[in-house]
This record gives structure tokens, sequence and C-alpha cells, in this order.
């Protein structure tokens, strides 16, 4: 998975297909002149260059969730938080795409911080479904949100990149998918204003900003409108979890990506009977959940995005 | 101190006399309503069910993902069910109520209530 963008444009159907069957550790983003480029696995992360910025994409880490899908689900958030320590490279940061916890308890909150904050980086955190259980965010808000606006969402700048965390988990309407709102979407437009249009954009969210699968609920309601303010930016790069699994799909100048979960695996779209967690083969789980490993390059397009299994 | 054990006091009578009373009434009507709802699958079965007024309905969780039941009114509102968890909300008026899970939105559901009639009506 670290060729992907190499040939031409885009990626190619059998390297979409590989990327499918993966979902676990996490995602090494590098972001290259402008396009982020997923670099594979973590495995392979060791032949990236160590120039521009990397950072750390993981997901889903349902801190808490006990079923036969993954008993011990702090424990393998331990493992990817373990493989992010023996990288060879340190990242600068690491974008968690929400469902930290499973049911949103104290408890799970202090376990995943207690677990993440042994890779000692800065973190920064949206929120999932999973995390805002209690209704008025509070557990969330009290320990990620300082600095941010409405349920959670804020931006950053790193290297030149522009970063931005998007909440589409709260205020959900019957029938419908992720929302992100009337006025998330403002803040958005403001804070997009101004920016050149060559500066480099990272946007990440919990629930998919592309209709992946709206029968399962994988898509957000009105991510259009959001789409539509980035896309005079030639370098958009989209990072989302929630569906335990790796798609990517590319749309002009926006690269659309989903890390695996480090909890548990969900089937793929319409394999199932539903989106639940997918029990397989012990021996098999650890090469469905992950980490992502992002890096980024002045002078070319696309970032690398490395996806990376806790076991091959 | 004295005030706030005094009041722990009178809840737990309170408590007490309300559990009574609960577990009483059953016996006492033999014709208090109850249907259930099953969440599985990241669906609510049977999607659409039609109850008399002052039926109790029952959502129980059977998947391994927490689930809500949330009026679109909001009449009623569960917390989050996890796996077995249940929720019930008693339907005392005649209408169509229009419900969903607050967290994957795409699970929708209705409970239809229709008047009580005949003898029925009065228990």
């Amino acid at each position: 998975m670290t060729s992907d963008h190499d040939h031409g444009r885009g990626v190619s159907r059998r390297k979409i297909l590989e990327c499918m069957t993966w979902a676990g550790t996490g995602v090494l983003w590098t972001m290259a002149g402008g396009m982020p480029r997923s670099m594979g696995i973590i495995g392979d992360a060791t032949a990236a260059e160590p120039s521009g910025l990397t950072f750390l994409q993981i997901s889903d880490s349902h801190v808490g969730f006990d079923k036969p899908a993954n008993p011990n689900a702090l424990g393998t958030l331990e493992e990817a938080i373990n493989k992010i320590k023996a990288l060879p490279v340190k990242p600068s940061f690491v974008i968690h795409t929400g469902d930290i916890t499973h049911l949103s308890k104290p408890s799970e909150f202090d376990d995943a911080d207690r677990i993440i904050s042994q890779a000692r980086l800065d973190v920064h955190y949206v929120p999932g479904e999973h995390d805002v259980l209690d209704g008025d965010l509070k557990l969330y808000r009290d320990r990620y949100g300082r600095g941010t606006k409405g349920a959670g969402w804020y931006s950053f700048d790193a290297n030149g990149v522009h970063f931005i965390g998007l909440v589409n988990v709260v205020d959900l309407k019957a029938g419908g998918l992720g929302n992100l709102g009337d006025d998330q979407l403002e803040w958005l437009e403001d804070d997009l204003k101004g920016r050149s249009a060559s500066t480099p954009i990272v946007v990440f969210a919990h629930i998919p900003l592309w209709s992946v699968y709206p029968q399962w609920g994988w898509g957000t309601d009105d991510a259009a409108r959001a789409l539509d303010y980035l896309k005079r930016f030639g370098s958009v790069t989209v990072l989302n979890g929630h569906i335990h699994q790796i798609m990517q799909k590319v749309e002009g100048n926006v690269t659309f990506h989903t890390a695996m979960s480090t909890a548990f695996p969900q089937p793929a779209p319409g394999m199932a009977p539903s989106p639940g967690p997918m029990k397989v083969a012990d021996d098999k789980l650890r090469a469905l959940l992950g980490v992502t490993d992002v890096t980024f390059k002045r002078g070319q397009q696309r970032l690398a995005i490395i996806d990376q299994p806790l076991k091959g | 101190m004295t005030t706030i054990a005094s009041h722990i006091r009178v809840a737990t009578a309170l408590a007490v006399a309300v559990f009574a009373v609960a577990t009483a009434l059953p016996a006492a009507s033999a014709h208090v309503a109850e249907t259930e709802v099953k969440i599985d699958n990241f669906a609510f079965a049977p999607q659409r069910v039609v109850v008399k007024a002052g039926t109790t309905v029952i959502w129980i969780n059977d998947d391994d993902i927490p689930h809500t039941v949330a009026s679109s009114a909001r009449l009623f509102k569960s917390n989050a069910l996890d796996t077995k968890d249940k929720f019930s909300f008693t339907f005392t008026t005649a209408g169509a109520y229009e419900y969903f899970c607050s967290l994957h939105p795409h699970m929708t559901g209705t409970i239809v209530v229709e008047a009580a009639t005949g003898s029925r009506a009065a228990q």
C-alpha cells in the first residue's frame, strides 16, 4: 500500500480491493505537496522519507467493548499505541476520529486516556456517536472540548496545512444520516474564507463525509455543503472512521479515506444483515484492526496514506 | 445532616411504597397490555406496531451495539440501551407515534395507538 498513487492518478482497483480487506491499527498519513497519500500499513512506513509532515490517524477504539467480536478492545488499543511508539519516524501528532469509548462512561474515557497518552503525542479528537451518549456532551467536552466551538469543532494549522475537525454525530434527524448542521457549516465557511486555494486542507470527522452506504447510515446528510466550501482548494483530504474498514475514493481534488478501528471490524457494505461488529477467527482479528499513517511532502499533490494493521 | 438523613428515609419509604404498588398492579388488573419491540440488526422489529391506548411498549436491545428509542416529536427518549437493556413507554392517547434511534437515525419505527373501546377501555 505504499505506491497507490505512483502510477497515474487515483488508486488502482486492485489496490482498493486490497485496502478494503484491511480493518485495523491506524493510518499513517503523509502530506506530500498538498495531497495526502496513505502509505499503507505501519510496517511499510519505514520506506517513507522522513521529510515533510507526518501524522497518525487512529479511530473507533470503543474502549469498554467486550463482546465476542473482540472481548478486549482496550488491549488492542494498547497494541496500536505500542505500534505507534515503535515507529522509526515519530509522527508530529495523532488524530482520533471518534468512538473513543463504547458507552461514554467516565471509566472508559479514563482508560482510553491512560493508554493513548502512552504515545506521548498531541492528540486531536472529534467525537463519535458512542462518545456523546450522555446527551449534553459534557463527558466528551470536559476532556477534549477546550478551544473548540459548538459541539466540538475546531481548526488548526501545522506545517502550512490547515486541519479542520468536524462533528457530525449530534442532533441527528429521524431517517437521516450524519449531520453537520447550519451553525457548524457557517463556521466552516467563515474558517475557510480568505485562505489561499493552494493551502492543503485536511478535514476529519467521525462519520464518512461521502456517501459510502446510506442504507447503513454511512454518510452525512449535509456534507455536500461542506465540500462546496472546499472545492476551490487544490488539495483536500477527508479522513473518517465509523465504518471500521478502509475505503478510499478520489473525486477531483478531494481524497476521501476511512480508517480501520482498533477494536473490531465491521462488514463490507451490504455483505451482512447489519453493520454490527463482525466476528472473525481469532487469528484474523489483528489483520483487520490498525492505524493510519499520513505524510505530507511539499511539491507532491497528494498526501501519502499508509494503513497499518496490528498484524499483517 | 439530620435533615438529609430524614430525607433519605422518606425517599426510601416512598421507593418501597412505589415498588409495592408496582408489583401489586399486574395481579389487580389482568388486562395490563404490553407489547415488545426487538432491536436487532440495526432495526426495530416489528417496525410498525398497532396497539390499543393504555398499552406499554417495551423495547429490548438484542444488538452488540447500543441504540436509543427517541420519539420524533420528542415525547419520549430512552438513555443509550446496551445489549439486553430495555426501555418502556405507555401510550395513553390515540395517534401515530414515529420514533428513531438517535445514534443510528436510519433506524425508524412507528407505534400506532388506537382508541381503547368497549369494556377493556376502563382497564
